[in-house]
């Protein structure tokens, strides 16, 4: 990854967290904290890694993202718009009435989504039979879902991850933000899902582990992901919770919660900080 | 009815996979560890490579259906009525439903005549459950050439269907060269305006001998196989109300939630004077017994139709 590649990552990872800040604020609801911590992550995925064109969203050979962790929502959002799936001013609208983008996913309404989301340890269930169809419809595309920390306390999740290694799904790559946070606490506190890697591991997948605010990092990991056959490759990402907004970093108070006027402000203040430091270097 | 030919229709639903996977390259079948007992282990040996085991987890296969269905594939998933429409509820709620995906759901061993294994795999349920899903079309066919020409029909239809198949074996009235199958059409198999039975599932061969039976009393009798619960057919449920003035719904099912309650929904919004009288299971679970005499015990048979019509 060339230094510009990498600038223009960030400068659009940054853009993405206004996007999230823009949508939850307008909405009044909506959930930041997650979309913030996935947000490099979103960026990545829809800027460098993913095969697909926002001009012909439903093309059959396009690659695939899941989005299991359905509430964060409006990260997807946002990078897609930035994308070009949709206006930027479509973020405003989030869970408004007569609006395409609803509080969780849809694919049905709104360009560029896959599959529908929200209810937690579906998506993933999901990623693999879109997976599984494509092995056997002889489609080379790959399936990628996102799923959260918390959200591997579903016993689906395991269920899938049992049949992505039963099927050889090696087309398949289960990221999972790792932030430690939970709508009721640390994730150790309310239901450990820990070691994470050792169960992802024993069920049978590739295992990396990285920094998911580091898009070298992730550059490395989807090739290796790539290259890997025969097994699924499941990455765990180490991610920091509301990153870059300072008041909602790391807080368990900002998982569900929208900003308001004066909160608004702040973050879109701190944001355009980051992205006047990062055009300028 | 000794000479009679008798088919289970998780019987017919295998044979059907297996003549559908045949015609279209694009059906799949799941299953969760019970494709000798869905009978898609019928499909499977034609088609090794089209039918994927998912194991015991019929929440994540019916996830992974909708995965498949939104990949352009049509696959049927397949387990228990129990666990395909009550432990997978959620799944086929929101990740079939809510998106309004092409995935045939064939729960099969539904109802108290799955008999031995007792309640806690007898669904009375799953009617109820599945009519509250929006989008959903909700079946039970009523002998082999019915649920044969059932799975076709719900391949041609575009969104989820859920179809529920029995285990006992059941007498085959239809004849294959005649029957035309219609998704939300019902089937009037004899007239008269007295009573009208409107049944499903193996509740049609019950409510045609209590319409014999009625007949040497004098009754007649108007039974209606109304395979289709969801949606409903309303002109054919209300004609019959006109007609006849009361109703007798028959269900292997319990009778909140099911036919019978859809049924009167109809004619209570249509404001015909017309009486219903359900016969289902009566909010209670079954338990452990052979199928016919649990059946008979229920009162889910011929003989305690013909008393209700006659006490009607």
């Amino acid at each position: 990854m060339t230094a510009s590649e990498k600038k223009q990552l960030q400068i659009a990872a940054c853009k993405v967290r206004m996007g999230i800040i823009e949508g939850t604020h307008a909405a009044k609801a909506g959930h930041p904290g997650g979309s913030l911590s996935a947000a490099d992550m979103f960026t990545y995925l829809y800027f460098k890694e993913l095969n697909i064109n926002p001009a012909d969203p439903k093309n059959p050979n396009r690659d695939r993202f899941v989005l299991s962790k359905g509430h964060t929502a409006p990260g997807l959002y946002a990078t897609l718009a930035l994308r070009g799936f949709f206006p930027w001013e479509d973020l405003k609208t989030l869970r408004q009435i007569g609006s395409h983008l609803q509080g969780h996913p849809n694919m049905v309404l709104t360009p560029g989504v896959d599959m529908s989301t929200g209810s937690l340890g579906q998506g993933v269930s999901a990623a693999c039979g879109m997976a599984l169809a494509a092995k056997h419809l002889g489609n080379d595309c790959r399936v990628y879902t996102l799923l959260g920390d918390g959200e591997i306390e579903e016993g689906q999740v395991w269920e899938a991850m049992m049949f992505a290694h039963h099927y050889k799904l090696d087309n398949l790559t289960v990221i999972i933000d790792n932030n430690g946070l939970q709508i009721d606490g640390p994730i150790d506190k309310v239901m450990s899902p820990y070691p994470i890697t050792d169960k992802l591991a024993a069920f049978g997948l590739h295992v990396i582990e990285i920094d998911g605010h580091d898009f070298e990092q992730m550059e490395k990991a989807m090739a290796e992901a790539r290259a890997t056959k025969g097994v699924p490759t499941g990455i765990v990402m180490h991610t920091i919770k509301g990153k870059d907004v300072s008041y909602m970093t790391n807080s368990v108070e900002w998982h569900g919660k929208a900003p308001n006027d004066a909160e608004y402000e702040q973050a879109m203040g701190e944001l355009n900080a980051l992205l006047a430091k990062l055009e300028a270097e | 009815m000794a000479d009679v030919k008798k088919i289970a229709t998780r019987e017919s639903y295998g044979n059907a996979l297996k003549m559908l996977g045949e015609a279209h390259d694009d059906v799949i079948v799941f299953d969760a560890d019970l494709a000798g007992a869905t009978k898609t282990g019928i499909f499977k040996k034609a088609f090794p490579g089209r039918h994927y085991d998912c194991g015991i987890a019929e929440g994540n296969m019916m996830a992974v259906a909708a995965g498949a269905a939104a990949m352009g594939l049509v696959p049927f998933a397949s387990s228990f009525a129990m666990f395909a429409a009550g432990r997978a509820f959620e799944q086929v709620r929101n990740s079939i439903g809510y998106p309004h995906l092409n995935v045939k759901i064939g729960g099969t061993h539904g109802g108290i005549s799955v008999g031995e294994d007792g309640a806690s795999h007898q669904c009375c349920e799953d009617y109820a459950l599945m009519r509250s899903i929006p989008g959903m079309v909700v079946m039970s066919p009523a002998d082999d050439v019915e649920a044969k020409a059932m799975v076709f029909a719900a391949y041609e239809h575009q969104g989820p269907v859920y179809m529920r198949f029995g285990r006992s074996a059941v007498p085959v009235f239809h004849d294959p060269e005649t029957f035309h199958f219609e998704i939300g059409k019902g089937e009037v198999i004899t007239e008269g305006n007295d009573v009208a039975i409107i049944a499903n599932g193996l509740l049609v061969a019950e409510a045609i001998e209590a319409a014999k039976a009625l007949e040497e009393k004098g009754v007649h009798a108007r039974v209606i196989n109304m395979a289709t619960v969801k949606p409903l057919d309303n002109d054919l449920v209300l004609q019959a109300a006109r007609e006849c003035g009361k109703i007798i719904t028959a269900e292997e099912h319990n009778i909140i939630g099911g036919l019978g309650e859809a049924v009167c929904a109809v004619i209570a919004e249509s404001g015909i004077p017309c009486k219903v009288k359900r016969v289902g299971v009566n909010d209670e679970f079954g338990h452990s017994g052979p199928a016919v005499p649990l059946l008979k015990q229920f009162g889910l048979s011929a003989e305690h139709l013909t008393e209700v019509a006659l006490q009607f």
